[in-house]
């Protein structure tokens, strides 16, 4: 257990420089939104300015409607599957295909976004779908799965094993310590994994772009085709909007696991 | 999942839960049970009888079985070979939800995200007892380890002792047949471990429950058993009751293992009416009476406990004690530990070997004190040692 | 039945569901995409052929079997540009793996050594820009790159340079898009090996007779170990088929091997030749992906 900070000039320093660099870039924008000139050099003072034009851009609103709902759709599902998953990996000890399993659910993670989109697209071509929402959906629940899983089954190994097994003393039969026991102590890991399910789906823009269909954009596609085309103050607006959003979920998400980290752990070494 | 509790009917709230407990016929038989993990035999072939109300302690070091033998009898591991009669019954194959037994875990195991009521009650609810009723067992159980007022808290806001008691009181609401008890005292400080084992001891009586419990603490063992069975390897080694473990050990490791015992190996010599004469190239020859259960020639040892050591300056006093075949050694003082209560001596006998006295601080200024490499004689009666097979 | 394996069969349907899912949505797929690298580009609803259709009957199916062709994976090795792209697109991920781990280093080990309450703090910071959109991040890099943007005007401000220097659409630029996205991965799987690690050792090292730099190089850098492999799979293995960043960020001459594809299929409507190309990059990647796998599977079935 560390009792002194052993820190050194040097880890402040890199740790300082660290942040700045990773959150400089975010205020400046949040900051330009705010700017009423529409050049970069010139501040010319506060104003909403870019907020009503953003307001006014029907395309740009209803990606951002879209893109919300996609979120929550696919987050949903993804939390649902991705908790299963992660139960039978923690406490299915070993089965047939679990290897397979695992590497399929883990691949996501890494695999370039640009070869899971296209081989979604061609499924979806092959099976004559139409592309708009559900295909998104649908891509994006198979890309966060893994993530929520990590998350969850990260906190199923820590959950220490004697409590499942005093329920079961006491009476409960496996699947009834789980729900009585074990799920409400892991409650807070899957709101988690819900919210980072969330997030990655609001901002996903390869996989969005390979499947999705005309009159469908989401808000990263539209973001992307105006970024293309130069530096706007509106798109400052609305990306200060979604990191606003972001913002408000993540404080959530860091209380919920904040809760969880705290119940029933077992004792395990730091 | 409604099931009937033992002992929920007023009249029949006997411990044993059994509709006619026949007189004689043990609660729990356990019959040559064992349990292989990979290519280590944690449990071999254990057989053993335990009677209703009894306070029954399994003792041994740590490895030996007796944490995995335990979890058999809760369910949480199932044995490879045997049985486990529980009021005639097989259960061995059962899982825990649907034994009459429960347990107090090491850890406490109190889920976090309930109240201490709702601890308590957890057991209850699952047999589907009614609110009214469950409601008037949680209180019984609360008044019962005492921790009214603290019904509310969870468990993170509650000390050591009390998650304790909490666990205990979990464990006892469903009125099992039997209570199984995993090192309940392991994590507490020695002051807090003396008033607990007492409190257990007094509450075991009062329900007049059946309580296994789990130690690696001789001392512990002692204190609250009724009777102890002793593991090594896997095997019972004895099963007796406190006194006759410490005073008739079966074997030269269970005398070892229990309290601290002298030990000489030799060999038989000759017989004398009912007494035995070893041959002990360390002590001499000693004069020992003839154990109840015959050794046969070959490597004995014979064993004495240190309090039954009697040191004196120039032997035993009376010339009466002389003649009834009284084995004093000659030795000087090696080594003196002074303990408060008692004082061992560490004589380094003439003979050769080393000879521990404890010796009791009877007074408070002791005038009979020896000091180092003092001369002494060493003295103790036949009847005051064991012989055991080496 | 002992207590883990009470648990462990009803615990194995629970995979049922998302083993279906995932069989369906990520295996399938890749039959489709090898499938239709073997085939040709055809001006049609799908836009190529052979188009496999069931209900054709067994010779059509036949003839479409026949019409499959490796031409396109020969395409990908002969032409330069996709070979270039190849090559580009390792060395881009290999310099920007290289400078995370230089990077990032430092800072997880600073996380690692704060009080206890303070990690948790610094988790949150790290995590979040990670959880701001990552488009959003890199426009918000366009904006302080662009010709007059905010960096160029601190340099003139400063005196540093005489005239605005051209920032974007260089490979100065993309590295620092994709260092700023990916840091965080490099990060926390660092920080987490390196919080786990005893202090005692270190101070063990210290205390027989080891100055502080040797203290890290021999006992810290070795331990941490499998949390530098993890960060640098995690990190490697994406970057290699990057496409936002470059597009956005770096200049046009060169491309990495995912614009290389995003421009087959979406420009050049060639779908069987972006096809192969992403089971190329899948080729390519297998040893680091295969990497991956082992050292994740390790590391989660630890904490079970």
């Amino acid at each position: 257990m560390r009792k002194v900070s052993r820190l050194s000039r040097f880890n402040i320093a890199s740790l300082a420089l660290g942040l700045a660099f990773l959150y400089l870039p975010i205020l400046i924008l949040v900051l330009y939104s705010f700017n009423a000139s529409r050049l970069v050099t010139v501040w010319g003072g506060w104003s909403l300015r870019w907020y009503h034009e953003l307001f006014n851009d029907r395309a740009m609103i209803e990606a951002a409607w879209m893109s919300l709902r996609v979120a929550v759709a696919s987050a949903t599902i993804a939390t649902l599957l991705g908790t299963l998953a992660a139960v039978a990996l923690s406490r299915g000890e070993r089965f047939r295909g679990r290897t397979l399993f695992s590497g399929m659910l883990y691949a996501p993670l890494v695999m370039p976004e640009v070869i899971t989109g296209l081989s979604l697209l061609l499924l979806f071509v092959a099976l004559n779908a139409e592309r708009g929402f559900w295909t998104v959906t649908i891509a994006h629940t198979t890309l966060t799965m893994c993530f929520v899983t990590v998350v969850v089954q990260s906190r199923l190994g820590s959950l220490d094993r004697s409590l499942e097994e005093a329920a079961m003393d006491l009476g409960c039969n496996p699947v009834g310590a789980f729900v009585a026991v074990t799920l409400p102590l892991i409650a807070p890991a899957i709101v988690a994994g819900w919210m980072l399910a969330f997030t990655l789906s609001l901002d996903d823009l390869v996989i969005a772009s390979f499947t999705t269909g005309p009159g469908s954009a989401t808000l990263p596609i539209r973001i992307y085709s105006e970024v293309r085309l130069g530096v706007k103050p509106e798109i400052n607006a609305i990306c200060t909007l979604v990191i606003a959003l972001i913002a408000v979920v993540i404080v959530i998400a860091s209380l919920a696991s904040k809760l969880s980290s705290s119940q029933g752990e077992s004792a395990a070494p730091l | 999942m409604a099931e009937e509790l033992p002992g929920t009917n007023v009249a029949a709230e006997t411990a044993g839960g059994d509709a006619c407990p026949a007189a004689g016929r043990p609660l729990l038989r356990i019959e040559g049970v064992a349990k292989t993990f990979g290519t280590f035999r944690a449990v071999d072939g254990v057989s053993l009888d335990i009677k209703a109300g009894e306070f029954f302690a399994l003792l041994g070091p740590s490895g030996c079985g007796k944490t995995t033998l335990l979890r058999m009898l809760a369910g949480l591991e199932a044995p490879d070979e045997g049985r486990i009669l529980l009021g005639g019954k097989d259960i061995a194959q059962a899982l825990p939800h649907e034994r009459p037994i429960n347990m107090m875990f090491q850890n406490y195991a109190l889920f976090p995200h309930l109240s201490v009521r709702d601890n308590i009650a957890f057991g209850l609810k699952r047999a589907g007892m009614p609110r009214a009723d469950i409601a008037t067992r949680v209180a019984e159980m609360v008044a019962l380890v005492k921790l009214e007022g603290l019904e509310k808290r969870k468990p993170d806001q509650l000390s050591g002792g009390q998650r304790q008691r909490v666990a205990l009181a979990r464990a006892l609401a469903r009125r099992p047949q039997l209570l199984l008890l995993d090192e309940p005292l392991a994590a507490l400080d020695k002051k807090l471990r003396e008033n607990t084992q007492a409190e257990l001891m007094e509450l075991q009586r009062r329900l007049g429950m059946t309580f296994i419990i789990v130690t690696h603490d001789q001392e512990e063992a002692m204190t609250m058993a009724s009777r102890i069975g002793v593991m090594k390897s896997g095997r019972l080694a004895q099963v007796a009751s406190p006194r006759e473990l410490y005073e008739a050990p079966r074997s030269r490791w269970i005398a070892e293992f229990v309290g601290d015992v002298n030990l000489f190996d030799g060999e038989s010599k000759l017989r004398d009416g009912r007494r035995l004469v070893i041959g002990t190239p360390d002590a001499g020859a000693l004069v020992v009476a003839e154990p109840r259960e015959a050794v046969g020639t070959g490597k004995l040892a014979v064993a004495i406990r240190p309090e039954k050591v009697k040191l004196s300056r120039r032997g035993p006093v009376s010339e009466a004690g002389r003649e009834t075949a009284i084995n004093a050694l000659d030795g000087v003082i090696a080594d003196i530990c002074y303990l408060g209560g008692t004082t061992t001596y560490k004589v380094k006998l003439d003979t050769g070997g080393m000879l521990q006295a404890s010796v009791a601080n009877s007074a408070r200024l002791d005038v009979d004190a020896y000091s180092l490499n003092q001369q002494v004689v060493a003295w103790f009666t036949p009847d005051d040692c064991v012989v055991l097979q080496s | 039945m002992s207590s883990r394996r009470i648990f462990a069969k009803p615990a194995r349907f629970a995979a049922i569901a998302p083993y279906v899912w995932m069989v369906l949505f990520f295996l399938v797929p890749f039959g489709f995409v090898l499938k239709i690298s073997l085939s040709q580009t055809a001006i049609a609803q799908p836009p190529y052929e052979p188009v496999f259709d069931l209900t054709a009957g067994w010779d059509a199916l036949k003839a479409a079997f026949a019409a499959l062709s490796v031409d396109n994976f020969k395409l990908l090795v002969s032409d330069d540009i996709y070979v270039f792209a190849y090559v580009r697109s390792l060395t881009v991920a290999l310099t920007a793996t290289a400078l995370l781990l230089l990077i990032g280093y430092p800072i997880a080990y600073g996380m690692a050594r704060l009080p206890q309450r303070w990690q948790a703090v610094a988790m949150v910071l790290v995590i979040v820009p990670f959880w701001t959109s990552f488009l959003i991040r890199i426009y918000a890099w366009i904006n302080i790159l662009q010709h007059d943007g905010l960096l160029n005007q601190v340099l003139l401000a400063l005196h540093l340079v005489s005239q605005p220097v051209v920032w974007l659409s260089t490979d100065t630029a993309m590295y620092i898009g994709i260092v700023y996205s990916y840091l965080p991965f490099m990060i926390l799987p660092l920080y987490a090996t390196l919080a786990k690690m005893e202090p005692v050792l270190e101070e063990a090292a210290a205390d027989l007779g080891a100055p502080p730099w040797r203290v890290f190089w021999l006992v810290t850098f070795p331990l941490s170990l499998p949390g530098v492999g993890a960060g640098v799979l995690l990190c490697f293995i994406p970057i290699v088929g990057e496409f936002v960043i470059p597009d956005l960020l770096a200049g046009s001459n060169a491309l990495m091997i995912g614009q290389t594809l995003w421009l087959e299929f979406f420009t050049n409507k060639d779908w069987p030749v972006a096809s192969a190309a992403a089971i190329v990059l899948l080729v390519v990647l297998l040893v680091p992906l295969l990497l991956y796998e082992r050292l994740q599977k390790r590391q989660l079935e630890q904490g079970r």
